[in-house]
């Protein structure tokens, strides 16, 4: 069980209220798809993916850069059960990208760039302390995402 | 393979950042330490508490061996060869750390060039961090 504190508690919903998704989202994926160009792999049914104006005007992009932030959303509103929470996600992240191991490691890329962008949006609101308790976050919502794989 | 723009953009990024060093690095060294404590032990004969004089100026080292990476780009092997040493045979640096620090640089530079740290910019520096990091823990192989 992931303990957390009322500081953290309280550091996670102020984050995440001021957090649009849909900015937030498309952004966080087209980094993704961006930074580390192998994850496009997993999207070949996004259509064009060839650069990085394609890829952040790519409608199919956006949209799922909402879905995936929609998930965290219920992660933030459920803090003591994302693990039960993502079962079914995990499950279909499993079966659905499974023929890569190194899709695990994509998942911490994800949350990488996610990070990065509410840095950017944040500045020095982002301090080394919310860092910390939204690192927290990322890696729980992480290790109950790619749970199925053990 | 960093491209003829990206590897401008870098030096670009860096020298720009050069003369707020100090703060940059510090920044990035203290965001490493409260995110992922377990990077103190390696700095366990030295005080490094927000705001202390080591931490300032450790980081102003790091911003200007990166600076320095920046212009050798194609010779970082050689130009880094004695901080590659350093860290691998000196300080015994787990390679995975050099990740959670690498993160680290980029989320004080998101912050401090907010809209300007472009996914552009982003990618050019993650690919930078990542060979400078490689070089430094190359000696361990
Ligand atoms: C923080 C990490 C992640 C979260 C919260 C997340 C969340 C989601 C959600 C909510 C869906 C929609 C599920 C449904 O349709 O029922 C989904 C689908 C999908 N995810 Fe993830 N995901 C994450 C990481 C990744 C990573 C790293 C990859 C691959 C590199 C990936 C690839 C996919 C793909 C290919 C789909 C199906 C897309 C489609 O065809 O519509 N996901 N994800
Ligand atoms: C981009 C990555 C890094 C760069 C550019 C960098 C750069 C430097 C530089 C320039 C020095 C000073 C060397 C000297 O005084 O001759 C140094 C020392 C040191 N580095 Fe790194 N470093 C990096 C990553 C790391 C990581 C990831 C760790 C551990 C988590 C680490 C731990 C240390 C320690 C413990 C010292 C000695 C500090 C002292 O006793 O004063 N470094 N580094």
């Amino acid at each position: 069980m992931v303990e957390w504190s009322a500081a953290e508690r309280k550091i996670v919903a102020d984050v995440w209220g001021k957090i649009s998704i849909d900015e937030i989202g498309p952004q966080a994926l087209a980094r993704l798809l961006i930074v580390y160009p192998w994850t496009q792999r997993y999207f070949g049914a996004f259509g064009d993916l060839s650069s990085a104006g394609a890829i952040m005007g790519n409608p199919k992009v956006s949209e799922h850069g909402k879905t995936v932030l929609g998930a965290l959303d219920k992660a933030v509103k459920n803090l003591d059960d994302i693990k039960g929470l993502y079962a079914k996600l995990s499950k279909m992240h499993y079966e659905k990208l499974n023929v890569d191991p190194d899709n695990f490691r994509a998942s911490y890329l994800l949350a990488d760039c996610l990070s990065i962008v509410v840095a950017t949006k944040f500045g020095s609101a982002f301090s080394p302390e919310v860092q910390a308790t939204w690192q927290k976050l990322l890696s729980v919502v992480v290790a109950a995402l790619t749970s199925k794989y053990f | 393979m960093l491209s003829k723009t990206e590897k401008e953009l870098i030096v670009q990024i860096w020298e720009k950042l050069l003369p707020v060093a100090e703060d940059i690095g510090s920044e990035a060294l203290l965001r490493m330490f409260i995110t992922f404590p377990k990077t103190k032990t390696y700095f366990n004969h030295l005080d490094i508490g927000p705001g202390s004089q080591h931490l300032r100026c450790h980081g102003k080292k790091i911003i200007e061996a990166l600076a320095e990476g920046a212009r050798n780009i194609s010779t970082l092997t050689t130009t880094l060869a004695h901080l590659s040493r350093f860290h691998a045979y000196q300080l015994r640096i787990h390679p995975t750390n050099f990740k959670l620090f690498n993160h680290c640089i980029l989320v004080t530079l998101a912050c401090k060039m907010g809209d300007h740290f472009t996914p552009a910019a982003h990618a050019a520096i993650d690919k930078f961090l990542s060979a400078f990091s490689a070089v430094l823990a190359e000696k361990f192989r």
